[in-house]
């Protein structure tokens, strides 16, 4: 670099530079958390999300999962998956009934655990899951495969 | 050595590398899982593997880190430690406490591990990356106090490099994001927004830091270039990674439930995150062309070109592939982003801390500058091996990524996530493959440390070259 440039120099658009973008970030967090609560419909966090959450959590789903993308890539993505399981029409079944009967012992094949879940922490899960399928997501993903 | 206190980086290393080890491991396994999905089942779940697997590189880069900083902080400043007992102390609490989590993990279902850990109290757990139990969460507040407080009080008693400054910066950074792993609300908008707190401004923020820091030392002592020009180029890159880091953070928020305009905010100043990856490998190679010595410890001076120029091809190129939200909204959440991950992690932080680790380990164990010419030629063997696997780990992922986007995404006949899985297999066994490329690499790298200098021609102290 060249001489005119200057130590000093480079360390004022270092402290500068970074407290304006954080400035700037911290900004735009603020306009964010005002917009939220019309694209995450927290209003219908009922008690039972919130523990279908902690279900969700407590089992460690997200270490085979994704939810909205976020996770491990392993075993397919949950955000939408009580819409493409049949939505009202019958997706909390089909998801309990999924989770009731793993592992499926099929040779070869990737191994879901049985978590022992109780009806309540089923339903719980469903509930959650329901839940974050109704977030706006930006219309992702792409289509209903996830 | 300069100091007597520096000492105390030695088993910060020694744990670092054994956890390395262990973290290829379970590496192993995971990916072993991708081609035989019930493989080790059920005594090893592929969720319980995987959070091994990315909590232990988190934890041994972290003891890296304090490793570092225990040797470079007494010599920039030149003081003593301020506490070696400390140092030793935190290195035995934070081995244990890591220890004891991991084997909870492998040993009681994490559900159980939830309960008795006392989770309910404040529920942390669950979470990507951050599935430590919460009283490991707290063990690891209290260490990286006590190693706040042991670097700071020696940097207030001694000399104020900028490689110190920036150094410290980076580490309070690292201590004062991680504080948001404890939120965790029961929005889970409102979660994973501040979980990229934790997440994003750790690697693309204040970890960048730490890794210019920890180069920028390597570089001035084996490069004898002066300090200044040094210290410039440190400052301008990292004013770039934060400049276009923090506002980055934004290519997490597309799909999450945050506002549209972050599809804007995140994709302008993320495409611009390659640029002080790329001034970091200018400046790597220029300095070392530039040098006034020929530094007998060549391997160091390999992993310190290595990391720039591999921090730049995943944390950079392989980042801009997927960071624009046209392009993130098939990429979202598919291998594309595992061979990100690899590269990045491996280039930008597995890198620089084995290069530290290669620069001081022969002073910590007395050697003089170098490990002797064989010793050497092993560590450069190894830094090939895991270097180049690593590269095609990246390739096939990338390959079923983009096999993986194609038939599960963009097709008007869209197939299910298990089916496209079966598509993609033999490039998941190819990336196995490679990972055991890479393993063996790594006792190649072991080896290297148990090789005796026995001639002393290649130990001999720097030699200038005006």
């Amino acid at each position: 670099m060249s001489d005119k440039f200057t130590k000093a120099m480079a360390r004022n658009i270092f402290y500068g530079g970074s407290l304006f973008f954080i400035l700037l970030f911290i900004g735009l967090t603020v306009d964010t958390s005002s917009a939220l609560p019309k694209r995450d419909h927290r209003e219908n966090i009922t008690p039972q999300v919130a523990m279908g959450k902690d279900v969700w959590e407590k089992n460690d789903c997200i270490g085979c999962h994704t939810l909205l993308g976020e996770g491990a890539y392993y075993a397919p993505e949950l955000g939408n998956v009580y819409q493409r399981r049949g939505g009202d029409q019958g997706g909390g079944a089909f998801i309990k009934a999924w989770i009731k009967a793993q592992p499926s012992k099929a040779p070869g094949r990737r191994q879901m655990p049985q978590f022992n879940l109780t009806e309540e922490e089923l339903e719980a899960l469903v509930a959650f899951l329901k839940w974050t399928s109704e977030i706006n997501t930006a219309d992702w993903p792409p289509n209903i495969e996830g | 050595m300069q100091y007597s206190s520096q000492a105390v980086a030695k088993p910060y290393f020694i744990v670092a590398i054994a956890l390395f080890v262990g973290q290829i491991l379970f590496g192993l396994i995971i990916g072993m899982q991708y081609v035989i999905g019930d493989f080790l089942f059920p005594a090893i779940p592929f969720n319980v593997a995987r959070m091994v697997h990315t909590n232990l590189l988190i934890v041994w880069l972290l003891f890296g880190f304090m490793g570092a900083s225990y040797y470079l902080v007494p010599e920039e400043a030149e003081t003593e430690l301020h506490s070696p007992k400390l140092a030793w102390i935190l290195c035995i609490i934070f081995t244990v406490v890591g220890g004891v989590t991991i084997l909870g993990y492998l040993l009681v279902p994490y559900a159980t591990l939830a309960e008795i850990t006392g989770n309910h109290f404040l529920p942390t757990m669950g979470r990507e990356f951050l599935e430590q139990p919460t009283m490991t969460k707290i063990g690891i507040v209290i260490v990286a106090l006590g190693f706040l407080y042991n670097i700071g009080m020696t940097i207030l008693k001694g000399r104020k490099t900028v490689v110190n400054m920036v150094l410290l910066m980076g580490l309070v950074g690292l201590a004062v994001m991680f504080l948001f792993s404890f939120y965790n609300p029961s929005n889970l908008v409102l979660d994973k927004y501040y979980w990229w707190w934790v997440v994003h401004l750790w690697v693309e923020g204040v970890w960048e830091l730490i890794l210019g820091a920890i180069l920028a030392f390597i570089l001035i002592k084996v490069t004898g270039v002066d300090r200044e020009i040094i210290e410039k180029w440190l400052y301008i890159i990292i004013a770039m990674t934060l400049i276009t880091g923090v506002i980055g953070t934004g290519h997490h928020y597309y799909w999450i439930g945050a506002p549209e305009y972050w599809q804007i905010w995140g994709s302008v100043f993320s495409a611009l995150e390659p640029i002080p990856f790329f001034m970091m490998t200018v400046y790597a190679f220029n300095m070392v062309n530039q040098r006034r010595r020929e530094h007998p410890n060549k391997p160091a001076v390999l992993w310190a070109l290595g990391t720039a120029v591999m921090a730049f091809l995943g944390a950079g190129v392989w980042g801009f592939l997927h960071t624009l939200a046209p392009v993130n909204y098939y990429t979202h959440g598919t291998q594309i982003t595992a061979a990100h991950g690899h590269m990045a992690f491996y280039g930008a932080y597995v890198m620089i801390v084995l290069a530290i680790i290669s620069y001081a380990m022969p002073l910590l164990r007395g050697r003089a500058a170098a490990n002797s010419e064989k010793a050497q030629v092993w560590e450069m063997w190894s830094f090939w091996l895991m270097t180049i696997s690593i590269i095609f780990i990246t390739l096939f992922l990338t390959a079923a990524g983009i096999l993986q986007v194609w038939l599960q995404r963009v097709s008007d006949t869209p197939m299910s996530f298990m089916q496209t899985q079966d598509q993609v297999m033999i490039f998941y066994w190819l990336r196995e493959l490679a990972g055991g490329v890479f393993f063996i690499g790594l006792i190649v790298y072991l080896i290297s440390f148990f090789i005796e200098s026995g001639d002393s021609s290649a130990t001999t102290a720097t030699v200038d070259v005006k």
